[in-house]
């Protein structure tokens, strides 16, 4: 196994920061899954690819844009039209996927060193991310499992909610530590924990 | 200003790229019509009202699409994927044309 280096390591300072005199309002850490795949189908050919992540995976993802799913070992979800990300815990998504999608269906994107997952979790998460992000983030509006993708100044994000206070993000590795600092900043006002 | 995503939803516009005029026709290749492909390259309607444009959701899920925005007030009429884009809902004028 290659083992893969934090690019958050000179940056990231588990403890609480900020202003938690009254308790932390969110969590953070690094997830650090072993796969982070792209899977994109060919016009005409999502529901084959669903089929193929429903198979692999064992999540059931519903027709729509942004539907998703977890499970303790997988999550995906749908960021664009026809697009989908899907995490392993494990390492050797790709290689089951790339075996699974036909060439015809479409093509698979093994990002898992070119993305670093995230997770904010807490009572005051929606308003932390709601300060970097111009994005309904209410339960009704992207409800549990859903994902999308959006940037904040150009640092382009896939975000699902994997929780009803809790979302996992995922970020170029090359600007993590950019964005970890400038999450930590904008948790500083409620208080955080980095774990 | 908001523009409504058919795939992502009601976005802010810092999420989107402007591509240009749309509906715009491309010469053929091996055309060496100067007029044609000076009209192509350089003529904007410059319209005044309800405006065809393509726009790209850069900033999230990357598809092109095709809007019809009112330049005086801002207000989208429509939004479309770029892909199934046909003739405009409000008709298309000609450049130059006065209305």
């Amino acid at each position: 196994m290659v083992e893969q280096q934090s690019p958050l390591e000179p940056v990231f300072r588990p403890g609480s920061h900020g202003n938690f005199a009254d308790g932390v309002g969110v969590t953070l850490s690094e997830i650090a899954p072993c796969s982070i795949i792209q899977l994109a189908a060919w016009p005409g050919e999502e529901k084959k690819l669903m089929v193929v992540i429903g198979s692999v995976t064992g999540l059931k993802l519903a027709d729509g844009a942004g539907a998703g799913a977890s499970s303790d070992r997988y999550s995906a979800f749908g960021f664009a039209p026809g697009k989908f990300l899907v995490i392993d815990a494990s390492e050797g998504l790709a290689t089951t996927l790339a075996a699974k999608v036909a060439p015809a269906v479409g093509t698979v994107t093994d990002l898992s060193h070119g993305r670093i997952a995230i997770r904010i979790e807490g009572a005051k998460a929606e308003w932390v991310l709601g300060k970097l992000f111009a994005i309904d983030l209410a339960l009704a509006a992207f409800p549990l499992g859903s994902g999308i993708s959006t940037t904040h100044h150009d640092i382009f994000t896939l975000m699902q909610r994997s929780g009803p206070q809790r979302f996992d993000l995922y970020v170029f590795r090359s600007f993590a530590r950019s964005f970890w600092k400038m999450l930590c900043h904008a948790a500083d006002e409620v208080g955080y924990e980095v774990r | 200003m908001l523009i409504t995503c058919p795939h992502c939803g009601p976005r802010d516009i810092s999420e989107f790229a402007y591509q240009g005029e749309g509906g715009r026709t491309r010469p053929d290749p091996a055309s060496t019509d100067l007029e044609a492909w000076n009209a192509y390259v350089y003529q904007r309607l410059n319209t005044a009202g309800a405006h065809d444009e393509i726009w790209q959701h850069a900033g999230g899920c990357r598809s092109h699409l095709a809007v019809v925005r009112d330049t005086l007030t801002h207000e989208i009429a429509s939004v479309r994927f770029a892909r199934e884009h046909g003739a405009p809902a409000h008709g298309r004028r000609k450049p130059g044309a006065r209305k």
